[in-house]
């Protein structure tokens, strides 16, 4: 197809006939394309530096362990892979990252679907929008002012949580939360999920607006009541994001390290340690990069994990659409 | 008497259904005030003494000094301000510039290894930071950028990238291809066609790419953790654990530090709530 528009660059410079311009073409057209790949290069760059790099060099480092006197790099093979699955604060931290999963998807996927669904079904539009939005501030506020807050919140001596349990008479529950190794883990769960529920909220209130009214109006006809209609349309209407928002919960649960070091750092006793505290506190205080290196690996195999099964799932419902 | 069709409630139902509603609206306002109260805790006992906050927790503080709040202010908070906001906004645009040119050549030029090029930068997203956390000391170090801003505005941009570029290209790939083709018609170049025609048209997604990208540099702690540790260089997130260390004792100061530190991105929140909305939407809804 030869271009008959003056305009077009490659018929305002090509004269002569068909055989003679095929090759320059050819060749010109390459050389454009490969000029387009100037759009990218920079985030090739930039991406390919920062994130796979390091990334690849960690599994070199994991390798590796540095003699904390002399400074002198050993190669040690897959020891500090040993040593993980010999470290108990490893499978606590483990214990802890999966108990954060599991607490997270119960309120932040399973509650939060339920809430939105209670908002989208009320009628004034500004109170679903004002309940929305009230509910979604924690999660824009950064996870150290919200982790310091708790942090007061469950102080003994000035915390609103035992002064309010004394107020209504459960004055014996009241406990320092954090500073116990049984409760440490849970108080901070519990500040997540205060954080976050009203951004899963919002996004199960966005996938609930796009059921078709319809289903809804045909099922009232049909006489199905408020809780039918919840299980019999909304829920599986929603499924896919219900889906996508428990791998979700579940790569940002293996992530956690803000609220961790902000309230309790690890402790006490390395009952509140999870895999991003423990590699923090290894590489960076103790000085063993090596094995850090390796806690980071555990990391980066649960995500993966999770990723690829993101991935999957987003193309799976891409080509049932 | 006949019932028409259309009306199968019964006075029982309604009975039933008004007690839900009921129900479902205490509920929520409760929950409202569950998130709300510690807010307002921590921004009122910004105005209290020390003792007030000790003895008296649930009152309303006795004066309305801005003393702590001056106070926190002078102890760090105005550099840590400062420091957040030239990382923020300097990365914010370095991540959405790039991302948009990257954008675009993945959605709407022909280039050899396209699909490869998209699965590497896309890709980028299922990587988490902490993995390339300790090489990256040795890098930054290396590189001279240690307990700079420069640090947290490379790594930041370089984080970010994937992200924003998966959501401009999803909106890049909406927009129909006549467009680029009619204006190639009239002679206008690539770089004509992205500045000129492309990217106003993307302004919406644009606008949420960059308070997607504010939300992000604004609240992060990792990074921000590890590659600063002088004082003018800190950001909030990290400055406020700092004073924290240093005037812990001091609760109202570090409440009012705490308060100082949320407001900014509560307010964009609040102003710019279709954008962020819209940003939330498309990046897990397509």
């Amino acid at each position: 197809m030869v271009p008959t528009d003056p305009h077009f660059p490659g018929a305002a410079t090509s004269g002569g006939t068909s055989h003679e311009i095929c090759r320059p073409a050819l060749l010109r057209r390459a050389l454009i394309r490969a000029l387009s790949l100037r759009w990218v290069v920079l985030a090739v760059l930039v991406v390919g530096a920062f994130i796979y790099v390091p990334i690849i060099d960690n599994f070199r480092v994991s390798m590796t362990n540095r003699d904390i006197f002399t400074g002198e790099i050993s190669q040690v093979g897959l020891e500090n892979y040993q040593r993980l699955l010999d470290d108990p604060v490893v499978w606590r931290a483990l214990l802890n990252n999966t108990l954060y999963a599991g607490l997270s998807i119960v309120f932040q996927v399973f509650g939060a679907f339920l809430l939105a669904a209670m908002i989208e079904g009320l009628k004034s539009r500004r109170i679903r929008n004002l309940c929305r939005a009230i509910y979604f501030v924690p999660s824009a506020i950064s996870t150290t002012v919200t982790g310091l807050l708790f942090y007061f919140l469950y102080q003994p001596e000035v915390g609103l949580l035992d002064a309010g349990l004394t107020s209504i008479g459960l004055g014996a529950l009241s406990r320092p939360w954090l500073a116990l190794e049984d409760t440490a883990i849970f108080g901070i769960i519990a500040m997540s999920q205060w954080q976050g529920f009203g951004y899963s909220t919002l996004l199960f209130s966005i996938a609930i607006q796009k059921i078709p009214r319809e289903l809804y109006d045909a099922a009232i006809m049909d006489g199905a009541g408020p809780v039918r209609r919840l299980f019999a349309i909304t829920l599986p209407m929603s499924r896919e994001m219900t889906g996508l928002m428990v791998i979700v919960t579940i790569t940002g649960a293996f992530q956690v390290f803000n609220e961790i070091m902000v309230m309790t750092a690890g402790g006490p006793n390395n009952s509140s340690q999870v895999l991003g505290t423990w590699l923090y506190q290894q590489a960076f205080i103790q000085n063993e990069f090596g094995y850090g290196a390796a806690i980071a690996a555990v990391i980066f195999a649960v995500t993966m994990l999770t990723g690829a099964l993101q991935v999957w799932y987003t193309s799976k419902r891409r080509v049932k659409l | 008497m006949t019932v028409s069709p259309i009306s199968t409630q019964t006075d029982g139902d309604r009975f039933w259904n008004a007690l839900g509603k009921t129900f479902i609206l205490s509920f929520l306002v409760c929950l409202a005030i569950v998130v709300i109260y510690p807010l307002l805790w921590m921004a009122l006992s910004g105005f209290k003494t020390n003792a007030q906050i000790f003895n008296e927790p649930f009152a309303f503080p006795r004066s309305w000094g801005f003393d702590n709040y001056v106070a926190a202010w002078n102890q760090g908070v105005r550099s840590f301000l400062f420091s957040s906001l030239v990382v923020t906004s300097a990365s914010a645009v370095c991540t959405v510039l790039i991302s948009a040119w990257t954008a675009y050549g993945l959605s709407r030029s022909r280039m050899p290894g396209k699909p490869l090029i998209t699965a590497m930068i896309l890709g980028g997203m299922m990587l988490s930071p902490t993995v390339a956390l300790i090489p990256l000391v040795r890098m930054m170090q290396s590189l001279g950028l240690y307990n700079t801003h420069w640090a947290l505005i490379l790594l930041y941009t370089a984080f970010r990238i994937p992200f924003t570029t998966f959501l401009i290209r999803a909106y890049m790939l909406d927009l129909p291809a006549d467009l680029d083709e009619a204006a190639r018609m009239d002679g206008a170049s690539e770089g004509q066609i992205f500045w000129r025609i492309i990217l106003p048209l993307c302004a919406p997604i644009i606008v949420s790419s960059v308070i997607l990208h504010v939300l992000f540099a604004w609240n992060e702690y990792l990074f921000a953790m590890i590659f600063t540790s002088a004082q003018d260089v800190q950001t909030l997130p990290v400055g406020l654990t700092s004073l924290m260390a240093k005037h812990g004792t001091n609760y109202a100061q570090v409440f009012a530090a705490m308060t100082i530190s949320a407001m900014p991105i509560v307010l964009l929140f609040f102003a710019m709530q279709k954008y962020f909305i819209r940003g939330l939407t498309e990046g897990i809804g397509k």
